[in-house]
């Protein structure tokens, strides 16, 4: 079915990881394909976000491996991801309430001037290529130098794609990015994922939300109870398929 | 770090049509209130303004209970008395904004005072004794640093910890006996300035002033406002909250050592004394100061009046003749009033 002539950007071999006894992911095995947009589905507690999780560098899977472009990787934390190119929006929103839009936006890739060592914020560059950033989102965000505790949710989920867009990453995970949205600022998201994947992105979007899933992505991944029970290619599936994957009335 | 391309890919390709949504205005940044009178009516500008409000109360009121308190003279000496404060504070500052408490400030700065003695008995010359203290003072920072970091133990545990191996090692090292200290450079270091500012209060200045850049123009900072502020958040982008951690103990060491310097320059002799009180009003100020006591907010300079504050409210009541068994009452209910007020902060 997945034509072999796809690269792969992501290559999950077998990965498990266990906190205690819950098995939050048995012998995971899938891959997401280069400049397309894959989907992970599955009830709540499946491991999708483990999973993101173990690709983005915070969690180290107990075995198995991920390869990144072909090569095998070990990242030992979030930092190692994002030098490779991988951005992530978590499902927490991994936001710091008490620093400003711009500050987020920057967050450890801040820009800095002087001599040698040496080096101080240029705080004026960030804000003036945060507003950048911020404008050609659909969402409306207020000025970036306000704290990111007077944001929405809504607000706060557009900054943290804007900062997983930037920084020429090479894939974007996002883990239930609509999933505190309005209706008008989820189509406004949506719109953003497919921009994302015309300007050459690879997207790992999580959803619960079917037609979404639908709509926007090129491969289905279903996970139950720790493990990889299926995969799709979206258009030769249907949201019921999907649906009774996910529940285990019916079995891959 | 600082060369890294900024060009995000979505925004590369836009077509005109999509850079200004028409339902989606920018709106202005915050509510501009209307005149000053107004913010004087919101609680929240009494809150985050606490410590200098209170400051300016305390100078009026002993002003006018008593002539003597705003005179050049004891201006001059309320500086100098503030300045062990202000660096403690500092360094105080710096670790409860990471989102930690250093209950063991006052007791490293005595370590340090015993190992400049210790150095100084020894014939060591005044450098190598200073470098003593700072040393010394510095080990317990970092020990601090990587107890919470790399051992998992909570601040409080830790830094208690601390607190009681470094009181336990001066009185050890020292023998319980006080050693005095005679060195004119001290003395002069101790007596004279530049204007109204003592050495020690430009020592202190300096470092406010150092600690201000650091914590709002470096990476550095930043990092350590995310580690306060959600270290989930800041671990997610890549920082690693382990050395920011161990960072903002070293700190407070470092400032310890350099607070011991001065302690024994006002003092005199070196003394293996409990120094209670530096470590309650170093935590007070900070809270004066309008830091969250959670972390992630706040400044140097809010902490550095909180610290003006309490040394202004001992040396008035010291003026007024107050017995100084109140001061640590007054000081109490300051900071009890100054917590409550930090409620309606912003
Ligand atoms: N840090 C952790 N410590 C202990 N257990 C965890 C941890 N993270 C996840 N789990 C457990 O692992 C399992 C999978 O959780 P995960 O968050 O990956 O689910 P999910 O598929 O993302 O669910 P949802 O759709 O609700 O977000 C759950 O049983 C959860 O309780
Ligand atoms: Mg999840």
């Amino acid at each position: 079915m997945t034509a072999t002539l796809t690269k792969h950007i992501v290559d999950v071999q077998d990965v498990s990881l266990a906190f205690g006894n819950v098995k939050a992911l048995q012998t995971v095995s899938l891959t997401l394909a280069e400049g397309e947009i894959t989907a992970l589905v599955g009830d709540n507690g499946a491991g999708k976000s483990t999973l993101v999780r173990c690709i983005s560098g915070i969690h180290k899977p107990q075995s198995g491996t991920i390869s990144f472009e072909g090569t095998p990787v070990h990242f030992r934390n979030p930092e190692d991801a994002r030098e490779k190119g991988i951005e992530t929006v978590h499902q927490n929103l991994a936001l710091v309430d008490d620093l400003t839009v711009w500050q987020n936006l920057f967050l450890n890739r801040e820009l800095t001037r002087g001599i040698g060592p040496i080096r101080f914020l240029d705080r004026k560059a960030m804000k003036e290529a945060a507003d950048r950033m911020v404008s050609t989102l659909a969402v409306n965000v207020p000025a970036v130098k306000s704290k990111v505790r007077r944001l929405s949710g809504g607000q706060r989920q557009a900054v943290s794609i804007c900062r997983a867009a930037g920084f020429s990453s090479k894939l974007v995970i996002m883990d239930e990015p609509t999933a505190a949205l309005g209706v008008q600022e989820t189509a406004k998201v949506e719109e953003l994922i497919l921009k994302l994947r015309n300007d050459g992105h690879s997207v790992l979007l999580i959803s619960h939300n079917f037609s979404q899933v639908m709509r926007l992505s090129d491969q289905v991944w279903v996970m139950r109870a720790g493990r990889c029970v299926a995969g799709r290619r979206t258009t030769e599936t249907s949201g019921d398929e999907i649906v009774s994957l996910i529940t285990g009335s019916r079995e891959n | 770090m600082s060369s890294i391309s900024h060009n995000p890919p979505a925004q590369a390709q836009r077509t005109p049509t999509t850079v200004n949504t028409p339902e989606s205005p920018r709106p202005k940044t915050a509510p501009k209130s209307g005149a000053w009178h107004e913010d004087l009516k919101r609680i929240s500008f009494w809150a985050d303004h606490a410590a200098i409000i209170g400051l300016v109360i305390l100078v009026a009121v002993f002003t006018v209970l008593n002539p003597v308190f705003l005179t050049v003279g004891n201006i001059q000496s309320i500086l100098i008395a503030a300045s062990i404060l202000i660096v403690l504070t500092i360094g105080q500052a710096f670790v409860i904004l990471s989102d930690g408490i250093d209950l063991s400030v006052a007791s490293t700065m005595t370590l340090g005072v015993i190992a400049f003695g210790i150095a100084y008995a020894q014939g060591a010359g005044l450098v190598v004794s200073m470098i003593s203290a700072v040393v010394a003072s510095t080990l317990v920072g970092v020990l601090n640093g990587v107890l919470i970091a790399k051992g998992k133990i909570t601040d409080f545990i830790v830094t208690l910890g601390s607190l009681s191996v470094a009181s336990g090692l001066a009185l050890v090292l020292s023998d319980g006996k006080p050693t005095s200290i005679t060195s004119v450079e001290l003395i002069n270091f101790s007596t004279h300035g530049v204007l109204i500012f003592g050495f020690p209060f430009i020592v202190a200045a300096i470092l406010a002033v150092l600690a201000h850049v650091v914590l709002f123009r470096t990476r550095f900072g930043t990092h350590l406002f995310a580690t306060g502020g959600s270290k989930e958040a800041a671990q997610a982008t890549g920082i690693s909250t382990a050395r920011i951690k161990v960072a903002v103990y070293t700190i407070s060491g470092v400032l310890a050592g350099v607070a011991a310097i001065l302690l024994i320059a006002r003092v005199g002799a070196s003394e293996p004394a409990a120094n209670t009180t530096f470590l309650l009003n170093s935590v007070a100020a900070v809270v004066l100061g309008g830091v969250s006591l959670t972390g992630g907010r706040g400044s140097v300079f809010g902490p550095i009046v909180g610290a003006l504050l309490l040394t202004v409210l001992t040396n008035g009541l010291t003026l007024m003749n107050v017995s100084q068994f109140y001061q640590p009452l007054a000081v109490g209910v300051v900071v009890i009033l100054a917590a409550l007020l930090s409620r309606f902060q912003k």
